[in-house]
């Protein structure tokens, strides 16, 4: 029969030091925390990864059939962009132009270049040039040109500085934020008329007692434009 | 390893493109296989006339609206006012400057990059031309200028009609008609 149960077991030490190493307890409370941290870290990523230039397209200069380049039409001959986005001030859409407005000058002007091949083409088989959208918001959107055009909110505060691009890019974000951001203060962002069209535009020195003067000239109110009805209708 | 896999998952929500996202519709300038230029926007047939153009005075309205009244004339020149001369001055920016020149002279910066030279508009022939001829010229176009009917409506026509009348005036003044012409001189 036993005597002292204890005599029996190893020494208390001893079977600890069979189970579990000295530094398990740190790795124990290691892997408790990453338990917490890992799907926090991996939530934060996905986050930042909707923010990010790979998501939002800002940035992008999708290959066109033909390499139109706004860098030499706008900034090189003084075009304004009426001349080809008609539609910019009149309805949601700014358009694009017919192949009929390139052939107004390349009818004349380098009638024989390869890189225009495609604009003769669309020209003799009366099918319109197919060029890839640049900016492009999801379909639940809703956004309106004129309303922004005719209210001190220039071209370039939303598609950079076009007058240097050989390319088109997206120059913005496109992101719910972006959008908020300005309408919850318009004012640093707005100009006069007169620079609504300009190829690039930096805002002047004395900008913050301009934009107060330009809200009550254009008369915005700015205490609905925040409401989601606004954006999603 | 395949928990860990599963914890990756929700990445691939990020390639998703909800129904929501491209709705099945045509986009304003999206591609259709329904026509044969591909294209989702139709031009509207031959001889429709959009609601409102009587008022507006579009070229190929009517001549009586619904009420029996008689429509605008789109091809009778309005009154000359301030507000059409401007409006005249920044239309005729946008869609001819660039070859005609900012004053009129036809040497604008097209011209310049090898585009056959257009005249000046301060030339005896243009000035003493009527105004439905330049109505006619923007309308139709002109030699190897092409016609600006898509581009510039009825009534923006009148409109830089009346600028380049203004352009025209301004190129013949006398001295004497500039009362105080020295002060704007350098
Ligand atoms: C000579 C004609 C012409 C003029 C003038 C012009 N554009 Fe364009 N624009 C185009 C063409 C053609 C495209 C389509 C090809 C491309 O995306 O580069 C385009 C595309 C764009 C796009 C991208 C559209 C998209 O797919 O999202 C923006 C933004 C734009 N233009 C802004 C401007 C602004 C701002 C101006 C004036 C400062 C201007 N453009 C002047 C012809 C013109
Ligand atoms: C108002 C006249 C005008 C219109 C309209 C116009 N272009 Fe041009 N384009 C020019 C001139 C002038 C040049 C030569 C550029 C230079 O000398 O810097 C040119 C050059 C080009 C080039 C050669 C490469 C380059 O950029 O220098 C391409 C490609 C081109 N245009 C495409 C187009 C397309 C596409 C359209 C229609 C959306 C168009 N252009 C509309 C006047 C025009
Ligand atoms: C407030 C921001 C903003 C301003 C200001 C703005 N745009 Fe845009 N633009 C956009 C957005 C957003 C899109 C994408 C629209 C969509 O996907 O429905 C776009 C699209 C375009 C397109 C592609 C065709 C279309 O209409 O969707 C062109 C061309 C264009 N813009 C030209 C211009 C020009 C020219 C101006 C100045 C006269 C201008 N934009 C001013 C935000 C802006
Ligand atoms: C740089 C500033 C700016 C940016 C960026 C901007 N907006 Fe706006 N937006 C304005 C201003 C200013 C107004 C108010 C115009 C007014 O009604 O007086 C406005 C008005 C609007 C309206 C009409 C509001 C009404 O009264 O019904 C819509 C719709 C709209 N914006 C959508 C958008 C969307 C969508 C985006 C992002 C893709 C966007 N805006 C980005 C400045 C901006
Ligand atoms: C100024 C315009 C604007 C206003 C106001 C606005 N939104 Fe948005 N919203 C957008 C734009 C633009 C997007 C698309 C963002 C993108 O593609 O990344 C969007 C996207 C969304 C999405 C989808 C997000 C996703 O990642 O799929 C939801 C949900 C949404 N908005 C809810 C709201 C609610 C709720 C409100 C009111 C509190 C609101 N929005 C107000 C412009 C706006
Ligand atoms: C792409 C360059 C270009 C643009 C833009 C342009 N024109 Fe012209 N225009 C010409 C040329 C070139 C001629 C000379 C044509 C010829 O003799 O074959 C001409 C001729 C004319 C004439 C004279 C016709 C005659 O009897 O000699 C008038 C008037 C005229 N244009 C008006 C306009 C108006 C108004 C606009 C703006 C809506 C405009 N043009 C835009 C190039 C242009």
């Amino acid at each position: 029969m036993h005597g002292d149960p204890d005599e029996a077991r190893p020494p208390r030490d001893a079977l600890q030091a069979q189970l579990f190493p000295p530094w398990a307890t740190l790795v124990a409370r290691l892997a408790l925390l990453a338990l917490v941290l890992l799907p926090l870290g991996l939530l934060g990523l996905l986050m930042a990864l909707q923010y990010s230039p790979y998501v939002t397209g800002q940035g992008i200069t999708p290959d066109q059939p033909v390499p139109f380049s706004h860098e030499h039409h706008v900034g090189g001959l003084g075009l304004e962009c009426r001349y080809c986005h008609g539609g910019v001030e009149v309805s949601r859409f700014a358009g694009l132009p017919p192949t009929e407005t390139c052939m107004t000058c390349h009818s004349q002007l380098w009638t024989n270049a390869a890189m225009l091949a495609p604009v003769r083409r669309s020209l003799a088989e009366d099918r319109p040039i197919r060029w890839r959208r640049v900016n492009n918001l999801p379909d639940y959107v809703y956004f309106d040109h004129s309303v922004h055009v005719r209210n001190g909110v220039g071209c370039t505060s939303c598609h950079g500085p076009v007058d240097s691009m050989p390319l088109m890019r997206q120059a913005a974000p496109l992101t719910m934020g972006w959008c908020l951001g300005c309408h919850r203060d318009p004012a640093p962002h707005l100009r006069p008329e007169s620079e609504i069209y300009a190829g690039h535009w930096t805002p002047p020195a004395d900008q913050a007692a301009r934009g107060a003067a330009l809200i009550g000239h254009y008369g915005i109110r700015t205490a609905h434009l925040t409401d989601c009805s606004v954006c999603h209708r | 390893m395949r928990r860990a896999a599963i914890l990756l998952l929700p990445l691939a929500l990020l390639a998703c493109r909800q129904e929501m996202a491209q709705q099945r519709r045509l986009a304003t300038e999206g591609t259709s296989t329904l026509w044969p230029d591909g294209a989702a926007a139709r031009a509207p047939p031959e001889g429709v006339v959009a609601q409102g153009a009587l008022a507006r005075g579009i070229q190929g309205a009517p001549a009586r609206d619904i009420q029996g009244a008689p429509a605008r004339d789109a091809t009778m020149p309005p009154a000359v006012t301030p507000a059409l001369l401007a409006r005249g001055q920044e239309r005729y920016g946008i869609f001819c400057a660039p070859c005609h020149g900012p004053a009129g002279d036809g040497d604008g910066m097209i011209p310049r990059r090898g585009f056959p030279r257009p005249p000046s508009y301060h030339e005896a022939r243009l000035r003493a031309a009527p105004a439905a001829y330049f109505f006619q010229v923007i309308s139709q176009g002109y030699g190897v200028m092409y016609s600006y009917a898509a581009r510039v409506a009825p009534a923006d026509r009148w409109a830089i009609i009346a600028y380049v009348r203004a352009l025209q005036l301004a190129h013949s003044v006398p001295l004497a008609a500039v009362p105080d012409a020295r002060e704007h001189l350098p």
